[in-house]
């Protein structure tokens, strides 16, 4: 197998690792096995491995040894809203969540709709201690209007393209972008959100909504450009990626589109699989997010969908906001919660560790187009992107402790089960007994 | 109580107690000189980032007659414009030795975000959003009850557009905690997108309604909600939905109308229905002193 080891700069660590005591999960089954890994890459994995001259032995008695997981839906904020977060910050924020590598999200400010940009944030990432991809914009300045330069990206190795932060509303221009994209082997992804259905809604339209007097965005507002652009899929035969459902009707959608044959992948959030619209009460606005956080038969659609493969992926959409920005009224107040360090436990708790793995590692590593090097599975001769992860471990999240540059965390003060212990990205232990090793 | 954001806060007793100090302040007001000395030495600020008269005219009026000290900020005239935050805002004001903040703002929620900033002051709702106008229930309750003797058993009917009002909201949660049976009247575009737990009949037709009424509460529909937005015209929504003369002419003899102001004449009501003794209109904005006096006073008389 041939590595693309993109990071030019190798992090200082320990080179040589063995992982013993755990019990090895990947897309092959469960076993138990100790892993050594040597000059970033898995050289045994077995019982009884010996262990080499001067290696570093790292416990994971108790603990499960995974592939790395990827995000396909990080708002890393630079270049431009760097008091939010950047690509260094996110990425330590990501490696304490037990991710190997990020998909870095074009809505910064420029956005990614350039070779220029995205070569400008693949330079940052080169000393993150994550592999840190990105995605590029589906139209210029994610404004909606004509196509950004999707081949000259592709050429750089973007493999996913989205407006995300808004959905592409041109239904026509959706077409044409679909048709474009067909060619060149890659991904739109979309952010599906009806403009004039969402009219401004700062939270789930529903009994809450109804009752706090705030504008609601309907279910419909989703569901309308999810079965927009399903049909739209079927025609063009483009690769077509839903980001962040929320809602039933949007995995009913989703189930028939693949039961139809339609190359379609579906993503949710931990949050959307955790929190429901009655968060929303209080009136703090760390619980205004978009789409935004809806029913409890919402809640249970979705945690039914990753479970029976409906939704491929569960990623993060982790979106930074300053203290400052969402100290405001509701109404006001930046969409978005941090979700790097908590989405694994937040996931477990609802659908499992297995069906956690598969929907936060090696599905979303095949999506982005990184499965040579993250994903697993966990055999001699891979990648070494690993996470260890005590899934009996109880902690509580402290905003104060997060490595994210920002603080709105939706599971501040919240007890969670299961907790990233270490994470090995490309041979290197930058996670620790869960502290970074800056 | 520690604020009043809600109706919700106080429940039927909390109601009953504000409505029963408030009977005794409503005496106040009628003696030569009314003001007494409950609340001297304490300070009172409203803080209106919406503009309202009426509203911040009445509880200034409130406080000075129990002799507190009023501050008075309004947010066309602040830092505000020069863009402090709202919470920067309050922690000045606050500093400034209040102890109680009567928060007026165009977003829902906005005082119970303040109620968590502010380190020992009493937050009162002066009207957030579409949510919630307590004070105002309040003294619908305590006008119709001066009128009709019991809100217990009443059959309300709060007729226009409940999806924007946060007067609607309140008045639901006190009726129905007073006993009031409440019915809904409305073009469905002008309710809530859901009423699921409102402890509400909704009916489509005013006319066949208005008999069974012992209270209409109507609503201000604001010109641009019936300028093609929300319903065709306000012709239309007048033809439907407005209390009109022949329409009062439906009413029993006993019943009674109410309206938050401000009244848009010829539009929810017709000009010679607001006239009409059973409509208590005025009623309401002499109550509101006493109410908003018995709130205060209940936040504040017994502390410090």
């Amino acid at each position: 197998m041939t590595l693309q080891m993109k990071s030019t700069v190798r992090r200082s660590g320990p080179r040589v690792l063995v992982l013993r005591g755990g019990e090895v999960v990947d897309a092959d089954g469960r076993r138990r096995a100790d892993v050594v890994v040597e000059d970033g890459v898995v050289t045994a994995v077995g019982t009884g491995v010996a262990v080499p001259p001067g290696a570093t032995v790292l416990d994971a008695g108790g603990c499960v040894v995974a592939p790395g997981l990827v995000d396909l839906h990080a708002h890393l904020r630079q270049p431009g809203r760097e008091e939010a977060e950047t690509v260094e910050t996110g990425a330590w924020a990501a490696a304490l969540g037990g991710y190997s590598a990020v998909v870095a999200m074009p809505n910064t400010e420029p956005a990614i709709d350039s070779a220029a940009v995205a070569t400008e944030v693949l330079a940052l990432g080169r000393t993150a201690p994550v592999e840190v991809a990105v995605a590029g914009a589906i139209t210029v300045g994610r404004a909606g209007e004509r196509l950004a330069p999707m081949a000259e990206l592709a050429a750089l190795g973007v493999r996913i393209f989205t407006d995300d932060g808004a959905g592409v509303q041109d239904g026509a221009l959706m077409r044409r972008a679909m048709d474009y994209a067909r060619g060149l082997g890659v991904i739109l992804a979309q952010h599906c959100e009806d403009a004039r259905l969402a009219g401004g809604g700062s939270m789930h339209e529903g009994p809450w909504s109804s009752r706090l007097g705030l504008p609601g965005v309907p279910a419909a507002a989703e569901e309308a450009m999810v079965a927009r652009d399903l049909v739209l899929a079927r025609d063009s035969r483009c690769r077509l990626h839903l980001l962040h459902l929320s809602t039933a009707g949007s995995v009913a959608l989703v189930r028939q589109a693949k039961l139809a044959g339609v190359a379609v992948t579906a993503e949710a959030t931990p949050h959307h699989l955790a929190l429901t619209d009655a968060a929303c009460a209080t009136f703090d606005p760390v619980f205004k997010v978009n789409p935004p956080l809806r029913s409890e038969a919402d809640v249970t659609a979705l945690r039914g969908a990753v479970g029976d493969g409906t939704v491929d992926v569960v990623a993060t959409d982790h979106a930074p906001h300053a203290p400052e920005a969402k100290d405001v009224p509701f109404d006001e107040a930046p969409p978005g919660m941090l979700g790097l360090e908590t989405a694994l436990a937040v996931t477990m708790e609802a659908v499992g560790l297995e069906r956690a793995l598969a929907a936060m590692s090696w599905q979303p590593a095949a999506i982005a187009g990184l499965a040579d090097r993250h994903g697993g599975p966990v055999a001699a001769g891979a990648a070494a992107n690993l996470c260890v992860v005590d899934p009996q471990a109880r902690w509580t999240v402290d905003p104060a402790t997060l490595a994210s540059r920002s603080r709105n965390t939706p599971f501040a003060g919240r007890t969670l089960t299961g907790r990233l212990r270490h994470t090995i990205s490309r041979g290197v232990a930058v996670v620790i007994d869960g502290e970074a090793q800056r | 109580m520690t604020h009043l954001l809600s109706i919700a806060d106080l429940g039927r007793e909390g109601i009953e107690e504000v409505l029963k100090v408030a009977e005794a302040f409503a005496e106040v007001e009628r003696r030569p000189i009314p003001k007494v000395p409950t609340l001297r030495g304490r300070a009172v600020a409203t803080l209106f980032f919406e503009e309202s008269t009426r509203t911040r005219l009445s509880f200034e009026t409130a406080a000075k007659r129990l002799s507190a000290d009023v501050l008075s900020f309004s947010a066309g005239s602040s830092s505000v414009k020069k863009g402090e935050s709202i919470r920067d805002t309050v922690e000045t004001i606050e500093a400034m030795g209040m102890d109680a903040l009567i928060v007026r703002h165009a977003s829902a929620g906005v005082p119970a975000q303040v109620s968590r900033w502010v380190r020992r002051c009493k937050v009162v709702n002066g009207g957030d959003g579409w949510h919630e106008h307590p004070t105002q229930a309040l003294l619908d309750c305590f006008t119709v009850r001066q009128s009709v003797g019991s809100i217990d058993g009443l059959r309300v009917l709060i007729v226009g557009d409940i999806r924007h009002s946060r007067v609607a909201r309140s008045q639901v949660l006190a009726y129905d905690a007073l006993g009031a049976s409440v019915t809904l009247v409305a073009p469905g575009s002008l309710l809530p997108p859901s009423l699921e737990g409102w402890p509400v009949t909704v009916v489509d037709d005013l006319d066949a309604a208005l008999p069974d009424a012992d209270v209409v509460s109507l609503l201000r529909l604001q010109a641009e909600r019936g300028s093609g937005a929300f319903v065709p015209s306000l012709r239309e929504y007048t033809a439907h939905w407005g209390l009109t003369a022949q329409r009062a002419a439906r009413l029993h003899p006993g019943a009674v109308v109410t309206h938050p102001g401000p009244m848009i004449r010829g539009v929810e009501i017709a000009g010679d229905v607001a006239d009409l003794p059973q409509a208590l209109v005025t009623r309401q904005v002499t109550n509101g002193v006493a109410v908003r006096m018995a709130v205060l006073f209940l936040l504040l008389g017994g502390a410090g």
